[in-house]
């Protein structure tokens, strides 16, 4: 076995016919859409193409696209752009739980005279809607909450939240980057106002993403210098990236359905295994509410890097919230706040799988597993012998 | 992904003399499971009085578990006053080096050392106690362990103590401290490094005071508080008295109060006036507030 990779929450495979899509865009149709010929010109229409495969996805119009350059900046521009609109309000939103593109954002605004909420989380990593009802106030700017959990697949009701917090003329903003392409979404029957996502996380392109704007949102521009998207973000389009990510959009929404069958029952699977085949193990995160493709797993009196490497080592990929892995000296800041003890949370270990997987792969794993777990609990001076 | 050498590699993929001395002579443990790593480490002597057998068990990533097998490595054969002289870079130095945020494991690794030694001396009876007083609460380090990292690597920056003992790695409130300890020790050594002249603030006015006091906790004090969880908020300015709120996990901390004084007033002085002092916001001390387990 080569590689087995099931490290799809950290980025995936460009999928091959988005690759082909792509090709011809950097040495012959290499054109910049702005130009008045038809060479550069002719662009224009595969980007809009891109937008309705884009929008096709998420269930809105076109119009409410807006390409940048991946989650990160589409987290940043909503945040930023949302709060510069208006301007009277002063307190933000979010949880304890989100992804650093979130989280930090919102922690630099307390520099600059804001008031910052995060939610807490139970153990199961679920909100506490009455908590952000009571937060919810008429200084509140901006609600931002994400869509599914990186770390541990967990799923937030965002539409119910988008109904609550809209409802109350506060903007809502989620970051759907885990979940797009995951789960279906449907923005039309949505309160939500903005949503991001990115495109190496569905089988697309580094380096391109979209934020999506529901019409009537009053958003600043974050990038200006330029008329590209409307005037709403500019700086020359990235057109393969975009084209790329249109072709994307379009797979995820055909593979939707295997996502939930295929992908989920690869997952259940190995899940199940692992935590049957390896003593001292427990789930992360809401068992029900849950990606299909994300399992977060706690091997007691281990550490998490170490596992890491004894998989690596049989080509196996996965990621762990250990402070080991990060340099850091502190476990993942997801696991603490639903409060995972401090030996749990250094043991962790997240599966994440996508459709290229296979069940010779999850097998393989299975089998790899044990071995390890028991061969560093040997090593542990906290298991008797 | 970190850059590990191939001794290191080889010694955690296959780790020598795993397990327990049955009988042993000495027994040294440090670490624990919420600090991230932990060692055993057991030995026997011989006639000779020379360590004929050392054993480790330990918790952690793969280079606590390579530094630990190195250290049974270099300890076998030895006296006891020639495995006392084994020092963090020893063991490092045996593998090739290691990365310089995985330095504390070797030094976990001479302090299960010395913690066995000790243990022996006294006849078996004797556990590992920490010595001297605690200087990083979040991790347990006391000042002869960050004096003794400092001595031996040469450390100079707090980053580097940190990385080799993991004091001032949790919500931060001692590296004001441990910049003192470093300061004392390697006195004529930092001074010669280029310090950035203490600036002269002049004459501020009110307004210019509060701005400067603002920006001093937004760029030089929550970052810290922030890592651990807590975060600060300043209520108001009277004259040099600043009244700040803790927030988050400070709040009612039982740092609270180290942190105010060796953090906050001292960041404060150093940036904006040496008049300053700190006081915490009353009100705001007696909400309910959430601590780590």
């Amino acid at each position: 076995m080569e590689t087995v990779y099931f490290d799809n929450n950290a980025t995936t495979k460009v999928a091959e016919e988005v690759l082909e899509e792509m090709k011809p865009l950097f040495c012959d149709l290499y054109g910049n859409p702005s130009s008045m010929h038809t060479f550069g010109g002719q662009l224009g229409h595969k980007i809009r193409l891109a937008r309705e495969q884009a929008a096709n996805l998420l269930g809105c119009d076109p119009a409410e696209i807006i390409f940048t350059s991946g989650g990160t900046e589409s987290d940043n521009a909503a945040i930023k752009g949302s709060l510069a609109s208006a301007p009277d309000k002063r307190k933000v939103i979010t949880t304890r739980v989100e992804h650093p593109a979130v989280l930090a954002a919102c922690r630099d605004l307390e520099n600059h005279g804001y008031s910052v909420i995060e939610l807490s989380v139970d153990k199961e990593g679920r909100l506490n809607l009455n908590e952000l009802e009571e937060k919810l106030d008429d200084d509140t700017a901006l609600v931002t909450i994400m869509y599914a959990n990186n770390e541990t697949g967990v799923i937030f009701p965002v539409d119910k939240i988008a109904e609550m917090v809209t409802g109350r003329g506060v903007a809502f903003h989620t970051d759907a980057v885990q979940a797009v392409g995951k789960i279906p979404m449907n923005l039309a029957n949505s309160n939500i106002d903005l949503l991001s996502l990115s495109g190496h996380k569905l089988h697309g392109p580094k380096g391109v993403g979209i934020l999506y704007v529901r019409k009537g949102t009053r958003l600043a521009p974050f990038i200006v210098g330029g008329h590209q998207e409307a005037g709403r973000r500019a700086g020359t389009e990235n057109v393969p990236g975009i084209v790329g990510l249109g072709k994307a959009c379009d797979l995820a929404a055909q593979n939707l359905e295997e996502e939930n069958n295929k992908v989920k029952f690869l997952r259940d699977k190995l899940e199940n295994a692992i935590l049957k085949e390896c003593p001292d193990s427990r789930l992360n995160g809401d068992k029900e509410n849950r990606l299909p493709n994300t399992s977060n797993i706690s091997f007691e009196y281990i550490e998490g890097e170490a596992i890491l490497l004894m998989l690596d080592k049989f080509g196996i990929c996965a990621s762990s919230g250990s402070a080991c892995t990060s340099g850091s000296l502190e476990p993942s800041h997801v696991l603490r706040a639903m409060g995972v003890p401090f030996t749990s949370a250094h043991g962790s270990i997240r599966f994440s799988l996508s459709r290229y997987n296979t069940e010779e792969e999850v097998d393989y794993t299975i089998e790899k597993m044990p071995p390890i777990i028991n061969k560093l609990r040997q090593l542990s001076p906290f298991v008797a012998k | 992904m970190w850059e590990y050498t191939d001794e290191l590699k080889d010694h955690f993929f296959n780790p020598r003399n795993v397990g327990e001395v049955e009988n042993p002579d000495g027994v040294g443990e440090v670490g624990s499971l919420a600090c991230g790593d932990a060692l055993k480490l057991t030995f026997k002597l011989d006639e000779n009085g020379r360590i004929k057998d050392a054993q480790f068990k330990t918790f952690g990533c793969a280079s606590a578990i390579a530094t630990s097998s190195v250290l049974t490595e270099l300890i076998k054969g030895k006296t006891l006053e020639e495995a006392a002289k084994v020092t963090n870079k020893d063991i490092a130095d045996y593998l090739g080096g290691l990365p310089e945020q995985k330095m504390h494991c070797s030094v976990m690794g001479r302090e299960a050392l010395e913690a066995a030694i000790e243990n022996y001396r006294s006849g078996g009876k004797k556990k590992h106690e920490l010595e001297g007083r605690v200087v990083c609460n979040c991790f347990g380090v006391t000042e002869n362990e960050i004096e003794r990292v400092i001595r031996e690597n040469n450390l100079t920056t707090v980053e580097e103590v940190t990385n080799y003992c993991k004091a001032g790695g949790g919500c931060g409130g001692c590296q004001g401290e441990i910049e003192k300890i470093i300061e004392r020790i390697q006195g004529e050594k930092v001074k010669e490094m280029p310090t950035v002249a203490p600036r002269s603030a002049g004459k501020l006015t009110n307004i210019q005071k509060i701005h400067l006091i603002q920006q001093t906790i937004n760029e030089q004090i929550r970052p810290a508080l922030r890592a651990h969880g807590g975060n600060i908020e300043l209520i108001d300015v009277e004259g040099n008295k600043v009244i700040v709120a803790f927030r988050g996990m400070c709040a009612q901390c039982m740092l609270a109060e180290y942190t105010m004084k060796d953090v906050v007033e001292a960041r404060l002085r150093e940036f904006v006036s040496e008049d300053l002092f700190v006081e915490e916001d009353k009100e705001s001390a007696n909400q309910p507030h959430e601590h780590r387990e």
